[in-house]
């Protein structure tokens, strides 16, 4: 087996065999049991006491998503700020300007909802103050921001009748310590001994071997990276993300970063079999979700490391796979890889230019994030899920006539409906946004002319530009098809208001549907149970995703990846 | 409101946290074991800072061997990918020219000689790196142009070419600006 294809298997066993002690770890955090690094608990002591927070108060759903809803709030006005004064601002060695208002209300909404999509250039339009106090402290908050989501939600299944689901502050703030803050320690290790910079130096100025200039942009690179890879948040701290020689070094830099994307999602998937003690029903999802995973990562290396068919009819040599867009230090194998791994969880963060890839690998991709619950985003991925679940639990309850009910809780009308809305709302999004970019590409040349042409492909290839944007966007999920000029008033705008819905709508769902179960009388297993953690159910869930999630989009594709495929 | 006064709190004592925290262990850390002292890590010659270790440049002369193509023009304050889609019809005549560059310059290569990867454009436009393959077709080229034989310049190559990690995972490749700095080395002391 040659050495490319091996690294990435490495990587996929290193990622199933950790996810499973990570799982067990996560679990007991939330849980509040004892684990090996409860030396941390001055600094919670610290924050909780400098914030006025009581870790013990218990909430109830209404008021866990009220604390939820107001901090991000609070961080949109924060971030909006900030951005647009940070010319004035210290940390600035380079001398870049604040943001324009419509880019600064873009990136600060795109962090917000940690989808970290940027409109923007790492080395020119942000500041290092910028850089720690709204993207790096975002990555932090607001991965936790999802990751205490979940862990209400887990509390909630985790009883048999209870008003209460935890205390949402207390969940932030663990996430961060506990998981995301050791975990980045630990990759910002590695990376600054492979060559990330973490300084605060500005631009290096270097005369190049042939005499040339040639400005070295740095900075503390190797304490952002860590985090955008980890909270699945994916905005890098260059331009070209991952595929930056100094982001990401080295191969083995490579692997690590791109363990760290998938690494919590699929402890996670776990995480909620360990807690609610339902391990089971825990191992069943993170197969179905495995094996969709998998799946996707098998066509993206293989149709990557093919090569391009165009490129074969020019007469010369491609054994190493399709390199437009690639780096000869990672190879096509691992950034097919990567492409995946990216999409099914929202980070976002590309090891090579998706732009560039192969139809079908942009077609899995975007897949990967209509789809938007193969593991995931931290939390909100696995909250996708559940929200599946409660739809096929009632299909399924339908077909064979039975109450429809999830761990010993009636599903009912109203959980039905929230659960519906928040299915449909993502193809909504997507396909309406993206149906609108095309009528006005078509119908109002010269708005479009006037925002600076936005596509850089013409043909099927533009119309996935565009697919794909609103894709990455209410998918909360980030990469794009960066050929798109897409820091103009209409991409901004246009998407910071999907990025919004896409981000709370759900959130607020599924943690009302997990407070509504929760609230309801406990029906005990009986012989007529509906069991959810069976081979069947798994199956069943697949299907109901694929065709509520996956169908809706297949006429798009038709008109975009597919056509370009067979064009190919 | 209660909430909105907690928000403020609670992010100011994450700033801390994470500024001094955080980012206080990884500078101290970054000090200590950065190959480049926190900044990027730099190739000398003669004592002299020609080029960081981990960023590409670009080489137009026959004495060095050359980079891949770059979409950024070799920027290392602004990267950038080409962002060119498989079937664009532009991208493949630029190919198609970089090919005709490339023979012209090398008239003892055919076609199927050249790499893919030696004519399409990196994803960061800042690629260090090219295959073994890619520095193989420009041996004769440097080694006709420094006047000494290809065997020597063969050997420099091979030295370079680092091998995948551990001999096992990931791609065998070559880091141009150190190649051409050890060629330059080796030459004046012959």
């Amino acid at each position: 087996m040659n050495t490319e294809i091996l690294g990435v298997v490495a990587q996929i066993v290193l990622l199933v065999a950790l996810s499973f002690p990570l799982g067990r770890y996560i679990a007991k955090v939330y849980r509040g049991e004892k684990v090996c690094t409860d030396f941390l608990r001055p600094v919670e002591r610290f924050i909780f006491r400098f914030s006025g927070i009581r870790p013990e108060e218990e909430m109830d759903w209404k008021q866990f998503l009220k604390a939820l809803l107001t901090v991000n709030l609070f961080w949109f006005v924060w971030g909006f700020v900030l951005l647009l004064a940070q010319g004035y601002l210290p940390l600035n060695p380079d001398g870049n300007a604040g943001q324009s208002v419509h880019q600064a209300f873009n990136t600060c909404i795109s962090f917000m909802v940690n989808c970290n999509e940027q409109h923007y250039s790492g080395e020119t339009h942000v500041t290092y103050f910028t850089l720690l106090f709204v993207v790096m402290l975002f990555q932090f908050v607001t991965a936790a921001t999802g990751m205490a989501a979940l862990a209400g939600v887990m509390k909630a299944l985790s009883h048999k009748t209870t008003q209460t689901i935890g205390n949402f502050w207390r969940y932030l703030v663990l996430s961060v310590t506990r998981i995301l803050l050791p975990l980045s320690l630990a990759l910002g290790f590695l990376l600054i001994v492979q060559g990330t910079p973490m300084g605060f130096d500005g631009k290096m100025e270097i005369t190049t071997l042939e005499g040339g200039i040639q400005q070295v942009s740095q900075g503390p690179a190797a304490a952002v990276v860590p985090i955008k890879q980890l909270g699945t948040n994916g905005g890098g701290y260059y331009g070209t993300n991952a595929s930056h020689p100094l982001e990401n070094p080295t191969y083995l830099t490579n692997m690590a970063e791109c363990w760290a994307i998938l690494i919590i999602p699929m402890a996670m998937a776990l995480a909620f079999g360990y807690h609610t003690r339902h391990k089971k029903l825990g191992y069943s999802i993170y197969g179905v979700m495995l094996t969709a995973f998998l799946i996707g990562a098998a066509v993206n290396v293989a149709g990557e490391t093919g090569g391009n068919p165009r490129i074969d009819e020019l007469g010369i040599a491609q054994d190493n796979g399709a390199m437009e867009g690639k780096e000869v230090r990672l190879g096509a194998a691992a950034t097919g890889f990567w492409s995946v791994v990216t999409t099914v969880t929202s980070n976002g963060s590309v090891n090579g230019m998706h732009d560039s890839m192969m139809p079908m690998s942009g077609f899995v991709e975007m897949l990967n994030m209509q789809i938007n619950t193969w593991f995931g985003g931290v939390g909100v991925g696995w909250l996708n899920y559940f929200t599946f679940l409660i739809i096929t639990v009632f299909i399924s309850g339908l077909m064979v006539g039975r109450t429809p009910e999830f761990l010993g809780h009636k599903v009912e009308a109203r959980e039905m409906k929230i659960a519906s809305i928040v299915a449909l709302l993502h193809p909504l999004l997507i396909l309406g946004g993206t149906a609108l970019a095309a009528w006005l590409y078509i119908h109002a040349p010269q708005f479009v002319t006037s925002e600076g042409g936005w596509l850089n492909n013409g043909g099927f290839h533009g119309l996935s530009e565009m697919f794909y944007e609103f894709t990455s966007v209410a998918a909360n999920n980030g990469s794009g098809f960066e050929g798109l000029g897409d820091n103009t008033w209409f991409w901004n705008i246009s998407c910071g208001i999907v990025l919004i819905f896409g981000r709370f709508l759900p959130i607020i769902g599924q943690v009302a549907i997990a407070g509504l179960l929760a609230k309801k009388r406990f029906i005990p297993e009986s012989s007529g149970t509906l069991r959810p953690d069976t081979v069947t159910f798994a199956v069943m869930t697949f299907a109901v995703i694929f065709i509520i999630a996956a169908l809706a989009f297949f006429p798009a594709h038709a008109l975009s990846t597919i056509a370009e495929h067979f064009s190919c | 409101m209660k909430n909105l006064i907690k928000s403020l709190r609670l992010t100011l004592a994450f700033c801390i946290v994470l500024s001094g925290l955080y980012i206080g262990i990884l500078w101290l850390f970054g000090q200590v074991f950065s190959p480049g002292d926190g900044n990027a890590e730099t190739v000398t010659l003669n004592g002299k800072v020609v080029g960081a270790a981990n960023v590409g440049q670009q080489f137009t002369r026959d004495i060095y061997f050359w980079s891949r193509p770059s979409a950024a023009d070799y920027r290392a304050d602004a990267s950038a990918g080409s962002n060119m889609g498989p079937t664009n019809p532009t991208h493949l005549n630029t190919v198609e020219a970089r090919i005709d560059t490339l023979l012209a310059r090398h008239p003892y290569l055919r076609r199927a000689d050249i790499p893919a990867e030696m004519v399409t454009a990196s994803a960061s436009g800042l690629d260090p790196h090219i295959t073994p393959r890619c520095a193989a077709i420009q041996i004769k080229r440097v080694a006709d142009a420094r006047g000494i034989s290809e065997e020597a310049v063969r050997k420099i190559v091979e030295e370079q070419t680092e091998q995948p990690l551990w001999g096992l995972f990931g791609t065998a490749k070559v880091n141009v600006l150190k190649l051409n700095v050890t060629l330059d080395q080796s030459t004046r002391h012959e």
